[in-house]
């Protein structure tokens, strides 16, 4: 299951071709299905089911658009004849389109708008961005912990990178429009997001919210359209991937041997389990963004571009509350379970495991060397977020003559 | 000693601490005496300042010595890079942080004895000096926020270094919560500056404004520039109304009080305010003393009437960091760095001096439960005193000296603008602060001892422990910082060491008095002083100065006298019943007792309506927005239901209703199919009989 599960998502992020990434996303969902609905919770037919659905709607969306695509683009074969394609790099070029495609440029009464709020919901589903994210804390809470690290880490990229990978380059005029609106929902999602978290009891879902409210960053940082927000976008997306998953296996070893993840029934573990806090300690501050850990370096980024556009400012300044919400919730948590005088019925609990070693000693050291020094994983990704933020910024003034016509 | 090797000391000083950090951490389990190595190592730290210090001062001392590289590149224009800034502030800066860095390790291998996490203790001391450098150091605005946070940490891991106390994980926690309030201020304030000027350096960002570059092209957003800045000052030095988490702070470990929360990380605040002196408009500046005052004056009403040691130095050191801030926003740049300083060593030796009576008294910090301490602990006692004299500033001490000097700045300021309230505010405080200060003497030291089981046990502290306070007491004298001990204005402290401000926002954005007079009269001038940033008071302010100096300097000595001469009246003598007094006027003692309730009001007002607001949102989130997609679910499976009801009763039932009347249409024919041939016969005759009939 798990490693069909890896063959979607892989081919997720290896895709070029619309169908073939369409394919792989709808893969990707069985496998989840049934890991949570077998190994999980108490209310894990529950949340698997809804999973299931919530995604499956989104996927109708992104299945129409992209049969809507494929009838309004040709693309030239080796032998010169021409035909439809779902070929995403032709699909970029606004020549390669019919002029009597719905979802052609070129077509006057295109359904371009449409087709682009559609995909976008399909994307924003597995994000997952404010309303659609209910599904996220259910899923979560009934998933065995590596399910949820999987979950969280690589799962939800899934969505942004979809919108990053197809969104923007095939409708970059109405990304250009709506990126107002992109960022509107980052800050909800931001906002929104920490709030939920800090209201919750169960340490499971707490961390499933704050994931809600990171990844509002990273749409924050897409829709600013520049290479700081760009870049930082894609950098909170790897960062929050260990970032989260160091939280969700965190939340594991304690529930491992508690069997419990109420917050208040915890109380003084550093004493008991020293070395763990001090892993519980970096992965929480670095959820909050402090500097010489990862998060900060996206964040702010994330922040540096969504100012230096005119268009989501006002939402950027907003969206820095998020920074204090972070702190309130997690230091709230980190205080509740692991501060305080020890409860006498966890003196038993005993510290890491050196299978548990295995799991957070590399992430810690990824979160720790990307905090310090950045640049190896900037210098990937600089040369295709110049080139986007280059590409849509070009489509403005080719788009905008088409329809002059 | 050439530029390169004053960069390599000064990368030195930085990243020693973090080493001392690492080692200590990692090995503390395994190896007991491994603090040891990071008290070696901060020892060479602090050597290294003072060479540093030395060479500059002696051979770089008008130079600024800036040296940058890359950190990361998003593109070929957008290249984010860290640096350093050496100017002769940075150096007595990191002079002042190592040194008492340093005496604070060395009296914690006394006080700390025995505690379970001792090397983890000096772990985090590490960490904290090495980020306090950090800040010092760095010559752009984001990595000052970098270290500005990571000093925030550091800080929370030590006030909660009990964790098992509730009381300090509370502290802790609402010390970073609060600090990050104002850091949200400065964080935007840095957005501004990157979105203008495309680059973090400050004296890349000067040279901008000089040349007439602003944040949306505005006077105005230049002075919200700044006060957005200095917010990240307002939580970090605790000014009002962020001022309520330094008094909690006091529930880490005495030492720590005295290193972060008196003399350097709640310095950083006023550091950065200086640091930013140069983009400061008028406006700019009239907030930050407005600030300043009231973080001078609340605080000091606030420790009249504490009864806990800590307590009323915490509130003390507010009051102090307020006069600093004052005296910036009414321009007296070189007095606040000065009182900067001297604060820093006699606020040390205070708290160090505090740190030691609770040691002897076993972790009493009750004043009530003290008195006739002189007796057991004479050098703890001489000590407090010298510092005591300083702080309320009392001649030959080095308080006196920079805080006459912030005082008579605040009256040159009144004469130069009519603000005349900064002036009677900074003296009625100093009145305030002497008194305090003497009252805890009074009551701790003199008299009889209260408890006397706690008294016989009580002995005076060994040698780490004393020796800095000797050192921090010596330094409150005032040799060191001029030869006159009654005016720093020709001593090398203020004339050498100590580089005029340099002043880059407009000049018509500035006070008067800081305009020179020559940008008065041709524009072109005005551009050119201000991109070289030379000394721009005018012969006005150097006047009122100096008229204001004199009375500035009788009146502040009497009202320190006055306030001592009160607190003897007071306490000592007991010429007056205190209790009677502070029932006569109940009402404000209990306000002044209850710390004017800015915990109450915060609790009852930001707390609690975010956790009412967080619990709304989540009722909304599982209510509502759930609501929809469970509905929406259970919608489906009603119309789920309904269409299988359909289909099966309409659909299908058509289906069996064709059959069904099929059967019926057979069953009555069946009747004729008899299989008899008479009946067929019958019938065929019958039918012929019928047609016949019929045609």
């Amino acid at each position: 299951m798990f490693l069909l599960l890896n063959t979607g998502m892989m081919g997720v992020f290896v895709a070029l071709d619309f169908f073939l990434f369409y394919i792989f996303w709808e893969l990707m969902l069985l496998p989840m299905y049934f890991l949570i609905g077998i190994w999980g919770g108490p209310r894990r037919e529950y949340a698997a089911i809804k999973f299931f659905l919530y995604t499956l709607l989104g996927s109708i969306f992104i299945l129409l658009v992209m049969i809507g695509l494929y009838f309004s683009s040709m693309e030239t074969l080796a032998d010169g004849t021409r035909v439809f394609t779902f070929n995403l790099l032709e699909l970029m070029n606004h020549a390669n389109y019919t002029e009597t495609g719905i979802l052609s440029p070129l077509n006057p009464n295109n359904l371009r708008f449409i087709a682009y709020i559609g995909l976008f919901i399909g994307f924003a589903i597995k994000i997952p961005m404010f309303p659609f994210h209910t599904w996220l804390p259910d899923a979560h809470v009934e998933a065995p912990t590596a399910i949820s690290v999987i979950l969280a880490g690589v799962l939800l990229k899934m969505g942004t990178y979809g919108i990053l990978r197809i969104s923007y380059p095939v409708f970059p005029e109405l990304t250009y429009q709506l990126s107002w609106y992109i960022a509107l929902f980052g800050m909800i999602n931001i906002i929104y997001g920490a709030l939920a978290a800090m209201a919750q009891k169960d340490f499971k879902k707490l961390i499933a919210y704050s994931s809600v409210s990171h990844m509002g960053f990273v749409m924050l940082g897409m829709s600013a359209l520049n290479t700081m927000g760009i870049s930082g976008a894609i950098l909170q997306m790897f960062n929050h991937g260990t970032i989260t998953a160091m939280l969700f296996l965190i939340v594991g070893v304690i529930y491992d041997r508690a069997h419990t993840r109420d917050l208040d029934s915890f109380g003084g573990l550093g004493k008991q389990m020293p070395i763990y806090t001090g892993f519980v300690t970096i992965a929480f501050f670095a959820a909050i963004g402090l500097p010489g850990l990862s998060g900060f370096i996206s964040e702010a980024l994330v922040f540096l571009g969504g100012f230096g556009n005119g268009t989501t400012r006002i939402l950027t300044v907003i969206s820095t509350l998020g920074i204090l919400l972070g702190a309130a919730y997690m230091l709230w948590t980190l205080q509740r379970v692991y501060l305080g005088s020890l409860n006498e019925k966890w003196k038993d609990l005993t510290d890491l495991t050196t299978r548990e070693y295995f799991m957070l000693v590399p992430l810690t050291i990824i979160v720790i060397y990307l905090g310090v020094n950045p640049s190896p994983m900037l210098n990937l990704m600089n040369a295709s977020a110049n080139a986007m933020v280059k590409f849509i910024s070009d489509a403005q003034g080719i788009y905008s003559s088409l329809n002059a016509f | 000693m050439t530029e390169n090797s004053i960069i390599n000391i000064s990368l030195a000083i930085l990243f020693l601490p973090l080493l001392g950090f690492a080692v200590t951490l990692l090995l503390g389990k395994k190896i007991k005496s491994i603090y040891l190595f990071e008290v070696f190592l901060i020892s060479i730290v602090l050597i290294a300042s003072i060479v540093l210090a030395f060479n500059k001062l002696s051979y770089f001392i008008d130079d600024k010595i800036v040296s940058e590289l890359e950190w990361f590149r998003l593109s070929d224009s957008l290249v984010i890079k860290l640096g350093f800034l050496l100017d002769n502030i940075t150096v007595l800066m990191l002079f002042v942080v190592a040194l008492i860095s340093a005496l604070v390790h060395y009296f914690s291998i006394a006080y700390m004895k025995g505690d379970e996490r001792y090397n983890r203790y000096f772990a985090y001391l590490g960490i904290f000096t090495f980020s306090m450098n950090g800040i010092v150091l760095t010559n752009n605005i984001l990595m000052m926020y970098i270290f500005w946070e990571l000093v925030g940490l550091s800080s929370y891991l030590l006030i909660g270094f009990w964790f098992e106390k509730k009381s300090a994980a509370d502290a802790g926690k609402k010390a970073f919560l609060v600090n990050r309030i104002g850091d949200i201020g400065m964080f935007a304030g840095i957005l501004i500056l990157f979105l203008t000027y495309n680059t973090f350096s400050f004296d890349t960002i000067f040279q901008a404004i000089g040349t007439g570059k602003l944040p949306f092209n505005s006077d105005f957003w230049l002075s919200v520039t700044g006060i957005l800045l200095f917010m990240g000052a307002i939580g970090k030095s605790a000014q009002f109304p962020l001022h309520v988490w330094l008094p909690d702070a006091m529930e880490g470990p005495t030492p720590v009080s005295a290193l972060i929360h008196a003399a350097t990380m709640v310095a950083a605040g006023v550091y950065l305010t200086i640091r930013i002196f140069g983009l400061l408009t008028a406006d700019a500046m009239m907030f930050i003393a407005v600030i300043g005052m009231l973080s001078a004056f609340i605080p000091a009403t606030i420790a009249l009437t504490q009864n806990d040691i800590k307590k009323v130095l915490a509130y003390s050191t507010v009051s102090q960091l307020g006069y600093m801030v004052m005296a910036l926003g009414v321009g007296a740049y070189k007095f606040a760095f000065f009182h900067l300083v001297t604060h820093a060593f006699f606020k040390a030796c205070l708290f160090l001096g505090s740190g030691s009576v609770i040691h002897a008294m076993h972790h009493e910090q009750d004043i009530r439960n003290m008195g006739g301490l002189k007796k057991k602990l004479p050098l703890t006692y001489a000590t407090f005193l010298i510092s005591s004299l300083a702080i309320s500033g009392i001649p030959l001490t080095s308080g006196f000296l920079s805080k006459d000097g912030i005082l008579a700045s605040t009256f040159a300021f009144g004469s130069l603008t009519g603000y005349w309230i900064f002036a009677v505010v900074g003296f009625l405080v100093a009145l305030m602060t002497a008194f305090y200060m003497f009252r805890l003497i009074i009551i701790t030291f003199h008299g009889e001892p209260r408890d006397h089981h706690k008294f016989e046990h009580a002995h005076e502290s060994p040698f780490v422990m004393a020796m800095p306070l000797a050192v921090l007491a010596t330094l409150s004298i005032f040799i060191f910082y001029t030869p006159n001990p009654f005016s720093a204005d020709q001593g090398w402290f203020l004339t050498k060491w100590i580089n005029a401000p340099e002043l880059h926002a407009p000049n018509a954005t500035r006070f008067d008095f800081m305009q020179s007079e020559v940008d008065k009269e041709t524009e072109q001038v005005a551009e050119h002083n201000s991109i070289h940033g030379e000394i721009t008071y005018s012969e006005k302010y150097t006047e009122a100065m100096h008229s204001a100096h004199y009375p500035a300097m009788f009146l502040s000595l009497f009202v320190a006298v006055l306030g001592i001469f009160t607190a003897f009246v007071f306490y000592q003598w007991k010429k007056v019943d205190v209790d009677k007094l502070a029932n006569s006027i109940k009402p404000l003692y209990n306000f002044s007792l209850n710390k004017w309730y800015f915990d109450e009001l915060y609790h009852k007002t930001f707390v609690a309506g975010l956790l009412g607001l967080s619990k709304i949102i989540y009722w909304f989130d599982a209510t509502i927005v759930d609501g929809i997609v469970n509905g929406s679910a259970e919608v489906t499976r009603r119309i789920a239901f309904f269409t299988g009801g359909f289909d099966k009763y309409v659909v299908d039932g058509l289906v069996n209703l064709m059959a069904y009347i099929t059967g019926f249409i057979g069953l009555i024919f069946r009747r004729v199919q008899t299989g008899k041939v008479q009946t067929y016969i019958v019938l065929v005759i019958f039918s012929l009989i019928i047609l016949l009939f019929l045609f």
